[in-house]
């Protein structure tokens, strides 16, 4: 057992962190999406767009940080079919959502030939986000504690304000409000004269936001380059993070730092090959960890009543 | 029309048009509401009240028509300039998102606070000031899953109120009420149009219009026929109006001699329920053929649990459910149906019925795989449809053919597509759940004649009712469903509604007393 106690330290805590980043980002974006009643699976897609234009960005720019806003603005446009599709024209949340994860590999296949003549991986840009880690002052020299929390990266440390931000957002605003109140009883919104699908758009669009930022952190931040499959099931772990989370933003934080503890672990595994039986076993440890999770923590945690459901004002010869 | 007093006009339509694709659900609607006073709207269901309603509510626009406020033209595009303009409404199914607070719902879509932050200090504190002011009583910080439906009613008027309307239109109020709450919201009503709040009461319900109301109009195929001063009408008048023929309110029951062994007995029934609760807790009960047991009791106490175990739905915990002497619980729902237990569901939608199928094919529903309905391993189609088309005749069943969608059926006559079905079966049992609910008064009347019909060719029939009157009017036997217990057994001729209320609440006292 001394072989796994050797891994157990402050770098698989950073590690955690690191891998955590996406699906934190993505998993809050789902839970404002369906707190407003969308349900969106399309995180996987959205966050292939974002890491694409994020990467395509910065190469051509020069500069990471405009590639950030590209992948957050790519990100958040590119969800807006999805808010079209479905609350505009009441298309099925999951077939929108299936479709829109087809659409974005298409989309980076085909720009990825027009753009870098190739698919597969595109330049690397000359500076990436990595660069600007930062330690806090103070903060950073607290033992264990410090180095994983308070020496990381810019995006690294944006998901944790942005944790913060959903929290207070949902808990303590009136659009906040209003947007929950469109996933649970959109009529009762629509009733006092707030508008649903203004809610369920803004739902999307944020989360369309975070789940492009999240592109963003895998090919600017923790890598230098766009490889097509880089977001390799994040989108669907998130998804994951966010129904065991329990649709909070909290909730979603902490099963995000487990299925990237598990992600860090099984990386640690391998490579270092503590246990005597094949690394490869442990490649399928995140998603075992994502299957029991959802599997012994969803029957507790009650989705918005209205999630997934269509609105419709005006219902025909009533 | 009756003397009118030197009352101020607050709310008039003018011609007033609403067109559906389909339906013309209002036609040519001209009506006044006096300040201070209480105005029913009464019809049958599809007679276009709520569409009114609706169309003064912003909800949808008028096809034509004008609506004037305190003598001006307004246009409202939308609920939230009929709600600046005073008016509130509070909906049949209430518009309360059950898992926030009374507060947060009161304060939806007008919370108090700077740019987007709410002030929850102020808003619990005038959430406090006007359920005082009213007399409302409610803990502004419970969340409303865990109230019972008079209170979220309650929170429904603060929630007009605090948008501070001065004409509230209450839609079907009292459908959902125990008859302690329904003296409660009159007494509230009451206050409100002493307060100068002008009342607008949508109702089907004749004894409401009678109780409360000072004027009321009636409505029919989206017109108003009558109008009249409640004082001044009789309820079988108000009916003659509301259906255009002469009803008959109450069910003339013969008295019966019900004797020999019971034909269904529960006994000791145990039900879990999704929770792990114990929805039914020990229930035993006996009916006899011939006999109506009626089961009385607010809703969520253990009536879809009791309709489900009966028909082999829901497995039970422990306890017996005996059927002529033989303990059918082992059965599955098809080996009890064969046996001659019959069903009428509560939720004809979801069980009763399976809505996109023609309704010949739903004539037939769990008798299809029997003879005469197969020849070999076909459907007899002829067979089904002849004895549909015999089935639709023989219980008036209003259809343009056995070929079509049973969704495109009004609500009535799918019950009674899904009454042929269960009574032509030949049952020695019936179960009737919430048989007339959502029907108006001339499908009532049709179907509480072909349960007492039942009743004659002594079946043992179990009836499941929200409706007091329902089960007052049918049952030779009364049973209090409560918290999955029989708390109470009445006769009907020895108690009274609010008795039978009383007991449906837990014999507690209301939040009323309480206050």
């Amino acid at each position: 057992m001394s072989g796994i106690a050797s891994i157990l330290n402050t770098d698989l805590l950073v590690a955690t962190i690191r891998l955590s980043t996406p699906i934190t980002l993505a998993a809050i974006g789902a839970t404002i999406c369906e707190r407003s009643g969308i349900v969106n699976i399309a995180m996987e897609g959205i966050m292939i767009i974002g890491a694409f234009f994020a990467a395509v960005a910065a190469l051509y720019t020069g500069n990471p940080w405009i590639g950030l806003l590209a992948g957050v603005a790519a990100g958040g446009i590119f969800s807006l079919i999805h808010a079209v599709a479905t609350i505009t024209f009441h298309l099925d949340h999951v077939v929108s959502g299936a479709v829109m994860n087809i659409l974005s590999f298409g989309i980076v296949r085909y720009l990825m030939v027009m753009i870098f003549g190739h698919p597969g991986t595109s330049d690397a840009i000359p500076v990436g986000l990595k660069a600007y880690q930062f330690a806090i002052p103070g903060l950073s020299k607290i033992p264990v504690l410090g180095p994983v929390f308070f020496d990381q990266t810019p995006i690294v440390y944006m998901s944790f304000v942005l944790v913060i931000l959903t929290l207070i957002f949902l808990k303590k605003t009136k659009t906040g409000l209003h947007l929950r109140a469109a996933g649970e009883h959109p009529l009762a919104l629509e009733t006092i004269g707030v508008s649903v699908y203004k809610m369920r758009y803004l739902g999307v669009f944020i989360s369309g936001l975070l789940s492009g930022l999240a592109g963003a952190y895998l090919s600017i931040e923790n890598s230098i380059s766009f490889t097509e499959g880089m977001a390799n099931g994040r989108g669907f772990i998130a998804l994951a993070a966010m129904i065991s989370g329990g649709w909070s933003a909290i909730g979603s934080f902490v099963a995000a730092l487990f299925f990237g503890f598990a992600d860090a672990f099984q990386v640690r595994m391998q490579v270092f090959k503590v246990l005597n039986i094949p690394s490869e076993i442990f490649i399928i440890f995140p998603y075992v960890a994502t299957v029991l999770a959802v599997a012994g923590l969803v029957r507790k945690s009650r989705p918005p009543k209205a999630d997934g459901i269509d609105f419709i004002i005006e219902k025909e010869g009533a | 029309m009756g003397a009118k007093k030197e009352k101020r006009v607050v709310l008039e339509t003018r011609h007033v048009k609403k067109q559906f694709p389909k339906v013309l659900a209002n036609d040519d609607i001209n009506m006044v509401l006096y300040e201070g006073e209480i105005l029913s709207l009464l019809g049958e269901n599809g007679a276009g009240k709520s569409t009114l309603m609706n169309v003064l509510y912003g909800l949808y626009k008028p096809t034509s028509g004008e609506i004037l406020l305190e003598g001006e033209q307004v246009e409202f595009s939308s609920p939230k300039d009929a709600i600046r303009q005073g008016l509130g409404m509070v909906h049949q199914h209430f518009m309360l998102v059950d898992n926030l607070t009374v507060t947060e719902n009161i304060i939806l879509g007008s919370e108090p606070g700077k740019y987007d932050f709410i002030d929850y200090k102020t808003a619990r504190k005038e959430v406090v000031s006007i359920s005082e002011k009213y007399h409302l009583h409610v803990d502004p910080d419970e969340v409303i899953e865990n109230l019972s439906v008079g209170v979220q009613q309650r929170v429904e008027i603060l929630k007009a109120l605090y948008r501070k309307a001065r004409i509230l239109i209450l839609d079907e109020p009292t459908a959902v009420l125990t008859p302690q709450e329904v003296d409660e919201l009159f007494e509230v009503v009451g206050r409100l149009r002493e307060d100068g709040v002008s009342i607008i009461i949508i109702t089907h319900k004749l004894e409401e219009v009678k109780a409360i109301s000072d004027r009321v109009y009636i409505l029919k195929r989206g017109k108003i026929v009558g109008e009249r001063e409640t004082s001044q009408v009789t309820k079988e008048d108000l009916a003659n109006l509301m259906v255009g023929r002469e009803v008959v309110l109450t069910v003339h029951k013969d008295e019966k001699e019900v004797s020999g062994e019971p034909i269904l007995q529960l006994e000791d029934v145990v039900v879990k329920n999704q929770k792990g609760i114990n929805a039914l807790d020990g229930i035993s009960l006996d009916v006899r053929p011939g006999e109506i047991v009626g089961i009385a009791g607010v809703d969520g106490n253990g009536q879809s649990e009791l309709e489900e175990a009966l028909v082999g739905l829901l497995k039970l915990e422990s306890g017996r459910i005996l059927y002529k002497g033989e303990d059918i619980a082992v059965l599955d729902t098809k080996q009890r149906r064969g046996k001659g237990v019959a069903s009428v569901p509560a939720d004809r939608q979801k069980f009763g019925l399976v809505l996109p199928m023609k309704v010949s094919e739903n004539m037939v529903l769990g008798f299809h795989d029997e003879k005469p309905f197969v020849k070999g391993i076909n459907l007899a189609l002829d067979t089904i449809k002849t004895h549909s088309e015999r089935l639709v005749e023989e219980y008036d069943i209003r259809t343009p053919g056995v070929e079509v969608p049973a969704g495109n059926l009004s609500g009535g006559n799918q019950q009674k597509v899904i009454l042929a079905r269960e009574l032509s079966s030949d049952p020695d049992f019936l179960l009737v759940a919430q048989p007339t609910r959502g029907l108006d008064v001339g499908a009532i009347e049709y179907i509480h004649s072909q349960i007492l019909k039942m009743r004659e060719k002594n079946v043992g029939i179990l009836l499941i009712s929200l409706e007091l009157e329902e089960i007052f009017s049918l049952s030779d036997r009364i049973l209090v469903l409560y918290e999955g217990k029989i708390v109470k057994e009445f006769l009907p001729e020895n108690t009274s509604d609010k008795e039978v209320g009383f007991y449906m609440t837990g014999g507690k006292k209301t939040a009323e007393d309480r206050a």
